[in-house]
């Protein structure tokens, strides 16, 4: 019986740079961006899926990447909270943040940022109801979401 | 000179209300100004330096190996084949612990100060998650497998998950105590027989419960740890929220000076009071790092957070009585306590007497009677937890009134309001000698009516009962006591040598003109960092954006005492006391040098627009900061020798409580009390007991808001956490110990579907003991608990008038009070005269 492989090279973009490596096949994507790639702006807060303080988003879909694999990233195109402002001219949704004092500890901000800006691209000027729907895999434990949902409204314009 | 434009509001004694939406921009001043924070740059953009993402040359991961079992012997531990896997670095067990490290000190008189609380398990494992070894690996990974090759036997014991059970000591926890009881005396103050004698009614309530949650910080405990051989120092690199009191914990457990211990805090992913009992977790990497001689890092998983780090205490009141007169006028209650602090004490029993900082909670009654208890069971370790014992103290007054209003035919408002201590009668001593400081209690509580509609709330309950729904309102007051008085320490053991409290900050004005302030705090999200340059600026007479405040917390910066961290609601006043008292020694050598360079008297110098000039003087009769700072640090050749400014000073804010009175129990535990009134409209669905909240406002009153979006940012989300406190967070335990909501699966914390919009409103009663007339107001005192108990107890009113006996009300538990409400009557009596 073939042993099966420990570890895999694999190949992706990462906001915009292209990167290619060799990962252990176990290593989860969270990981492999954190500690491989150095980008740390990407958290941890749970090991069961249901906190979203990792989320990054993959071909433009907000994903928990605590949730896979590096290597079933393969090929994919991911964005994670550093590829929003790279020249550090804040986005619209990171001045509304800052503005409407959606963040606290800011552990959680990042996930809140991936999950908020990939509905501002589908969906321009979100709803209050609309966008809590879409923040709810996102937990936050300081803010109680107000002015998070508040933020992220406001960011889209104020509601369609 | 530019003085603080707070103090100007100090001067009031009255109370303004305002609205939150309107931040009150006081003239030229930039405190009372909601400024966006400077935290949020970094914090935005993936910047924010968190301690798990440090990363040093060489260095190993730690996993705990964990015990699956709540009570057991540990028969054997064999790490053999953990070091025999490949990239392992080594391990630690408790027999090493025991060898290397003394137990950590216990702040109870015996029996509860008997026990011995080591760093890991030694003998014997008390609650599931207890760590009974720890791995060190070249990967996170690696090191979870090395864990799962260490071999532990366990032989299971008898286990106590009930604080009822564990007083009758059939079985015992800690052998050296030889009892479960870790501390227990009875509190009287007044008279509360005669109180209850000379009473028209008596209310006597048989048991109320106060569950067991956390706050659960979204970021988990950890730390990256160094040793350095040749020194001797270990540097942690970590969340610790308290770290002045972590090394006192931790330097004599190691055998080692205190110095040896130093603590660096970047940004820290909230706290809560949760990341205050680290320091078993620590000493393990101080430990490992020595024996490997390689820096060493430790991520707390999640589920081992909620397992095994720390929970809010868990309370049962029993044999309560309360006298009511006729009027609804109260005259005092009795009850007995029963605290649950899990397996070991760590930071109890202080549990015991913090909740005296607000014993008559917002009302006047003077006769108060408490018997309390605190015991060891077999879970997890408790440690302060927002609201910290105050809640649970608190919660039992508001579920007094409501009980005491239901019964007897009082309205919840108006007893409220006849009973609340009134705001001509501050400040206001409590029978325990406690000082509230100021506040309108009925003022806010109006504020929160108004907020909630309270005047149609009849007509939506039959509009709602035409649904089929159960409508309820409910009404939860609450204090946050603030700047804790450590003296009250000596009130549960008399040898112990704390009192009062202190806080440091240090501020210079560096060569070239910028200002730079460091604080002794370690903040977890409560923008010190903006609140401390709005101070400074207005002191100083610059922009905040000269004035550059540090990230974290460093020993080596030499700006922290004693009881340095961010905890117990005191940054407004100890904090920010200290950079008040270090920024005016600072503004008074700048004016000096000042004055001297420009050939001026000091009190023609002002500071204003970032320049020290002299008031109406020539424009070209002005010292740009720059100047200064460079004159010091640079050129200072013409400086007569007897003049000697360093332009760098530290400050520390040490309150004044005076000392407390160890026989009565009376002193001033706390200085600052802000109030919170909270107030909800709930609807049930009698079906299924699901409880909607339809409406909710929370009014604040924190003296001076040094920024009134910050402070309404806190009131979110305190509201937050006693929202899903009394709604679904609960760690519930079965009858072996196993934690059956050990992850957010299970715990369900509130996410952003589940929140009501939230209603807030403010006033501003300043303090008139505060540096800044500010009161420290972030824990919020669990006013949403309260309130929606109350609001519950409301809504079954309708259907067969059950009571409200747990703080935690999920589906299940309203059904079955709504299957059973006798049962829960049954707990209540009433004898009137």
């Amino acid at each position: 019986m073939a042993t099966p492989a420990r570890s895999r090279a694999i190949s992706l973009e990462i906001n915009g740079e292209q990167i290619e490596m060799e990962v252990p096949a176990r290593r989860l994507l969270v990981h492999f961006i954190r500690d491989d790639l150095g980008l740390t702006g990407t958290h941890v807060g749970c090991d069961t899926g249901n906190c979203g303080a990792c989320t990054v988003q993959l071909d433009g879909e907000p994903v928990k990447s605590c949730m896979m694999l590096a290597v079933q990233a393969d090929g994919a195109r991911i964005a994670t909270v550093e590829g929003l402002a790279p020249d550090g001219d804040l986005t619209a949704l990171q001045r509304a943040f800052n503005e409407h004092h959606a963040l606290q500890c800011g552990y959680c901000t990042p996930g809140m940022l991936m999950s908020a800006s990939a509905l501002l691209a589908r969906n321009p000027h979100p709803t209050e109801e609309e966008v809590r729907y879409a923040l709810q895999g996102n937990i936050c434990r300081c803010t109680g979401y107000v002015n998070i949902v508040e933020a992220v409204v406001a960011a889209g314009g104020g509601g369609a | 000179m530019t003085t603080s434009p707070s103090n100007s509001l100090l001067q009031s004694t009255g109370s303004t209300a305002v609205e939150t939406e309107k931040p009150v921009v006081l003239e030229k001043g930039y405190v009372g100004q909601s400024i966006p924070r400077r935290e949020d740059k970094r914090l935005v953009q993936g910047q924010g330096t968190f301690f798990d993402d440090v990363r040093r040359h060489g260095m190993g991961y730690v996993h705990f190996v964990r015990s699956p079992y709540a009570h057991a012997r540990i028969l054997s531990i064999d790490v053999s084949k953990a070091l025999e896997l490949e990239g392992v670095y080594g391990t630690i067990t408790g027999d090493e612990v025991a060898i290397h490290t003394d137990p950590f000190f216990e702040m109870s008189v015996e029996p509860g100060g008997l026990i011995k609380d080591y760093a890991l398990a030694v003998g014997k494992v008390r609650h599931m998650g207890e760590p009974v070894a720890a791995v060190c690996a070249a990967t996170r990974e690696l090191a979870r497998d090395a864990a799962e090759l260490i071999e532990v036997e366990y032989d299971p014991l008898p286990v106590l998950v009930d604080a009822e059970e564990a007083l009758k000591d059939e079985v015992v926890l800690h052998d050296d105590a030889g009892s479960n009881v870790v501390w227990s005396g009875v509190f009287d103050w007044g008279d509360v027989d005669e109180a209850l004698s000379e009473a028209d009614h008596v209310v006597k309530i048989e048991r109320l419960h106060f569950h067991r949650f956390s706050s659960t910080p979204l970021e988990c405990a950890g730390a990256l740890v160094e040793y350095d051989r040749g020194t001797g120092e270990w540097t942690l690199t970590c969340n610790h929220q308290m770290p002045g009191v972590g090394a006192i914990w931790m330097a004599p457990a190691l055998r080692t000076g205190i110095d040896k211990l130093r603590f660096v805090t970047h940004d820290i992913g909230g706290g809560f009071g949760n990341k205050i009992c680290l320091h078993p977790q620590y000493v393990v990497l101080c430990l490992m790092a020595r024996k490997l001689g390689r820096p060493v890092q430790w991520t707390e998983w999640r589920t081992d957070q909620h397992t095994a780090n720390a929970h809010g205490n868990e309370r049962t009141f029993l044999d309560i009585e309360v006298g009511v007169r006729s009027d609804g006028t109260m005259t005092g209650f009795k009850v007995r306590a029963i605290d649950d602090c899990g397996a070991f004490p760590r930071y109890e029993p202080l549990g015991c007497i913090i909740w005296a900082q607000v014993t008559p909670g917002l009302y006047g009654w003077r006769n108060i009677r408490v018997d309390f208890t605190q015991v060891c069971t077999n879970k997890s370790p408790v440690s302060p937890n927002r609201g910290y014992s105050r809640m649970q103290h608190l919660w039992l007054t508001e579920r007094i009134i409501d009980i005491v209003a239901s019964q007897l035919g009082f309205d919840p408002v108006e007893i409220r309001k006849r009973n609340y201590v009134k705001a001509e009668q501050m400040p206001y001593e409590t029978p325990n000698g406690c000082v509230y400081d100021s506040g309108d209690y009925a003022a806010a509580l109006d504020i929160a009516l108004d907020l909630i509609d309270h005047g149609s709330i009849e007509e939506r309950r039959e509009e709602a009962a035409a649904r089929g729904k159960l409508l309820g309102f409910g009404i939860g007051s609450t204090l946050d006591s603030g700047t804790n008085n450590f003296g009250q320490s000596t009130l549960l053991n008399p040898d112990l040598q704390f009192s009062g409290n202190n806080e440091a900050a240090a501020v210079k004005l560096d060569i070239f003109g910028e200002v730079v302030v460091t604080l002794g705090t370690v903040p977890q999200g409560q923008g010190h960092e903006t609140t401390a340059a709005q101070v400074v600026a207005d002191i100083l007479g610059c922009p905040p954006e000269q004035v550059n405040v540090r990230r974290g917390h460093d020993t080596w910066f030499n700006t922290h005492a004693g009881f340095s961290g961010t905890y117990a609601s005191q940054f407004a006043f100890t904090g920010l006391g200290a950079v008040k008292g270090a920024t005016e020694l600072l503004r008074d050598e700048m004016v000096k040098l000042a004055a001297f360079v420009l050939q001026a008297p000091e009190e023609a110098i002002e500071l204003a627009d970032g320049m020290a000039r002299i008031k109406d003087g020539p424009e070209e009769a002005a010292l740009p900061f720059m100047a200064l700072g460079a004159i010091v640090n640079a050129n200072n050749a013409f400086l007569p020798p007897d003049f000697n400014p360093t332009l760098n000073h530290r400050y520390v804010c040490r309150p004044y409580f005076g000392m407390v009175d160890k026989e009565k129990k009376t002193g001033q535990l706390t200085l600052t009390y802000a109030t919170q009134i909270h107030a909800a409209v709930v609807e049930i669905d009698p079906e299924t007991g699901e409880v909607e909240i339809v409406d909710y406002a929370a009014v604040d009153d924190c003296g001076v808001r040094i920024n009134p979006q910050i402070v309404e940012g806190q009131v979110h989300g305190a509201t937050a956490h006693a929202i899903g406190a009394a709604l679904s967070e609960n760690f519930v335990y079965d009858e072996e110990g196993t934690l059956l909501t050990a992850n957010f699966y299970d715990y369900h914390v509130p996410h952003a579907m589940d929140m009501p919009p939230l209603k807030t409103g403010a006033m501003e009663s300043p303090s008139p003991v505060a540096p800044l007339g500010a009161k420290g107001m972030g824990e919020g005192g669990g006013g949403g608990i309260h309130c929606l108990c109350a609001a519950i107890q409301d809504a079954l009113r309708a259907a067969g008038k059950a009571i409200v006996y747990d703080s935690c009300n999920p589906p299940h538990r309203v059904w079955s009070m709504l299957q059973d409400p006798e049962a829960t009557r049954a707990n209540v009596e009433v004898t009137s005269k």
